[in-house]
């Protein structure tokens, strides 16, 4: 027999290491919160130009808030994240997400927050909300739509990372927050830490933008646009109204989540942990590559899925996703990225864009990344040099493509607590 | 026969070698050979001088940041690095300075004209592939120009070249030469030639000499371990 495949982590450096909910360097058991943040007489003005209401957001906050409210370090998700950045959810029963009661799956980034570790929840207190139109509790495509009784399906407004920056910043006056310390996200996650450095200058002390830049690229939003088509070709997608039905677009979705994590690894760091093997026993590879064999191939007509390693994972991913993750969010998600250019705060021009921005700068692109690549990071760090802000720019060698700024947790700890430190001097 | 006695029987009669090699020797027996020193690079204490308090400072080259460090800490300075190394970026982002990872030679830096008041080469001229274009970005960005560079036409430099016949080497010139990055090495008089040809303004120089720091004078050619350059464009003559 081959040896069992790995599928939820590369070999080396893991993704997803939660600590146990006892370990000292973990923040333990979590409850998610939520607050209403808009309601019919104080709606969100969307940059679509409609007020948007009621809007209810789920947040989760670490540590504890000094009493000058200075050690905020705020959390921006990527694309399928959540609110819940690290430690294991006390309510996964009750709110009915039981991939957080696994190793795997518990939180997003563990690896950095806790007591300890890169984000210090022993002396910072990390905020982190779900956005807008995603499904983890902050209001969405399958929340109710009280006009209808109905879930709102593709009748949600289309939502902008800006729409996100608003609505965490009406989380910080909740919260009575007047600038963090440190704004920090990956990938879309970024993106928004873009956002809130532009929309809003002097409500953040340090930004960190991981592997993001200004804008998507063509190929990005191509990919992202392949995604789409998936779910909406989907036989059960009845245009976005699946909810409650037998069933839901799952293939589409599925296909969709393989795209992304296609793009999410590099070629080389496939090929160094997939290497094209098969998932044959050893017995049936040795035959498929003898050269002496009439049929180098097994007999029989066509072979299905899951003859190599790297399709039972993308497998795995795309099964795993439809469990946790809402068709109709990846739509809108997967929108607002395409839609986003920080340029539109210099009408177009990003180095006017940055005239505005305030505080300390850190951009972090890694070599192997292709979604965001290293160059298009590069123009986030000219566009604030250009404007004699300070800024660090690192592009950090790494094999693991986009996710990296998940994965390269060592390097990115060195870089974040030296920042932090620099924040604070 | 080593290559000295070689050289030395070889031009026998021939007045102006055999001065040279001569003047070399005693250089030599009067001197020693120039010994490593411990402890901030020599030319730290001179910038930190140099540079008014509140300057605008970026650093080309800066490595671990540890002099915009001290130019942001003791100066408050507005200072600014730029390096090629990923170690070097972990450590100056450790000591609170910004830095843009950046190969000088590979890529446009986005600062604008004349928007430093200082950019800084410190050892960093001769590691990189083109000196040419770099100097001109420092005359481009800065309104001042700091150049610091080992001196290839110290005399121990020229005695090994001269004498033994290999690549020379120093304590700041330590790799050997399949491995060293130090890859453009010039002298002084190189140095002055070059600033002449391409008009920019040379406003104040020192030799380091002997373990001390003081103004160039006519003949620290041979005499100056390593040289610093205040330059400037040509329009910057009235400060």
């Amino acid at each position: 027999m081959s040896d069992p495949i790995d599928v939820s982590a590369g070999e080396g450096k893991r993704k997803h290491e939660v600590d146990p909910p006892d370990h000292p360097n973990s923040v333990g058991w979590t409850h998610p919160r939520r607050i209403e943040l808009a309601t019919e007489t104080n709606p969100l003005p969307l940059l679509s130009g409609r007020l948007f209401a009621p809007v209810t957001v789920e947040y989760e906050l670490y540590g504890e808030i000094s009493p000058a409210a200075d050690n905020v370090i705020l959390i921006f998700h990527a694309l399928s994240g959540d609110a819940h950045v690290a430690g294991w959810d006390a309510d996964w029963e009750r709110d009915g997400r039981p991939w957080r009661n696994t190793p795997s799956g518990a939180s997003w980034w563990d690896r950095m927050v806790g007591p300890g570790k890169a984000l210090d929840t022993s002396r910072y207190a990390v905020l982190c909300a779900n956005v807008l139109g995603s499904c983890y509790g902050t209001t969405g495509p399958s929340s109710t739509d009280p006009a209808t009784g109905r879930p709102y399906g593709l009748s949600f407004p289309m939502v902008d990372v800006g729409d996100w920056v608003t609505l965490i910043v009406r989380l910080l006056d909740h919260l009575g927050i007047e600038q963090v310390l440190l704004a920090v996200g990956g990938s879309l996650g970024g993106q928004q830490v873009i956002e809130l450095g532009l929309a809003y200058p002097d409500r953040v002390r340090g930004l960190a933008v991981l592997a993001a830049s200004a804008r998507l690229s063509a190929q990005g939003v191509a990919l992202n646009f392949a995604a789409r088509t998936a779910i909406v070709n989907d036989p059960h997608f009845a245009g976005g109204h699946y909810y409650g039905r037998e069933f839901r677009p799952d293939a589409g979705l599925g296909v969709a989540r393989m795209i992304g994590h296609i793009t999410y690894l590099s070629e080389s760091g496939m090929e160094t942990r997939f290497e094209a093997r098969r998932k044959e026993p050893d017995e049936l590879k040795r035959q498929l590559f003898d050269p002496h064999r009439v049929l180098p191939r097994p007999p029989g007509g066509y072979r299905g899925h899951n003859e190599f390693d790297v399709e039972s994972y993308l497998s795995y991913q795309a099964s795993g996703f439809n469990e946790r993750f809402d068709p109709n969010s990846y739509l809108y998600i997967t929108k607002a990225m395409d839609y986003y250019d920080a340029a539109r705060w210099g009408e177009g021009c990003l180095k006017r864009a940055f005239r505005r921005a305030q505080g300390d700068w850190l951009i972090a692109s890694f070599t192997s990344d292709w979604l965001y690549t290293p160059a298009a990071s590069r123009t986030l760090a000219d566009a604030l040099a250009a404007n004699l802000k300070p800024v660090t720019y690192i592009n950090i060698a790494s094999d693991y493509g986009h996710d990296a700024f998940l994965v390269e947790v060592d390097v990115l700890e060195k870089l974040l607590t030296g920042f932090l430190e620099g924040l604070q001097r | 026969m080593t290559d000295r006695e070689y050289l030395e029987a070889l031009v026998a009669g021939e007045p102006d070698l055999v001065t040279a090699v001569a003047v070399l020797g005693r250089l030599e027996a009067k001197y020693g050979r120039p010994q490593a020193r411990d402890g901030e690079r020599w030319d730290h204490d001179l910038i930190a001088q140099l540079v008014p308090r509140g300057a605008s400072v970026l650093d080309l080259g800066c490595g671990d940041g540890a002099l915009l460090e001290r130019l942001i800490r003791e100066r408050e300075c507005r200072g600014q690095g730029v390096d090629v190394d990923q170690e070097h970026i972990l450590r100056c982002v450790q000591r609170g300075v910004p830095v843009i990872q950046s190969d000088l030679d590979d890529e446009k830096l986005g600062f604008p004209d004349a928007s430093y008041d200082y950019v800084v080469l410190e050892e960093t001229l001769q590691t990189v592939r083109l000196p040419h274009e770099v100097l001109g970005m420092m005359l481009r960005i800065g309104r001042k120009g700091i150049v610091s560079f080992p001196n290839f036409g110290h005399w121990w430099i020229r005695a090994q070249l001269l004498l033994e016949g290999r690549m020379p080497m120093s304590p700041r010139l330590n790799q050997g030469w399949h491995e060293t990055t130090n890859i453009h090495l010039f002298t002084v008089r190189d140095f002055e030639d070059w600033c002449r040809a391409h008009g920019a303004v040379i406003h104040q120089r020192f030799a380091y000499a002997d373990g001390q720091v003081r103004l160039l004078v006519p003949g620290d050619n041979l005499m100056a371990e390593e040289a610093l350059f205040v330059i400037g464009p040509a329009d910057s003559n009235t400060s």
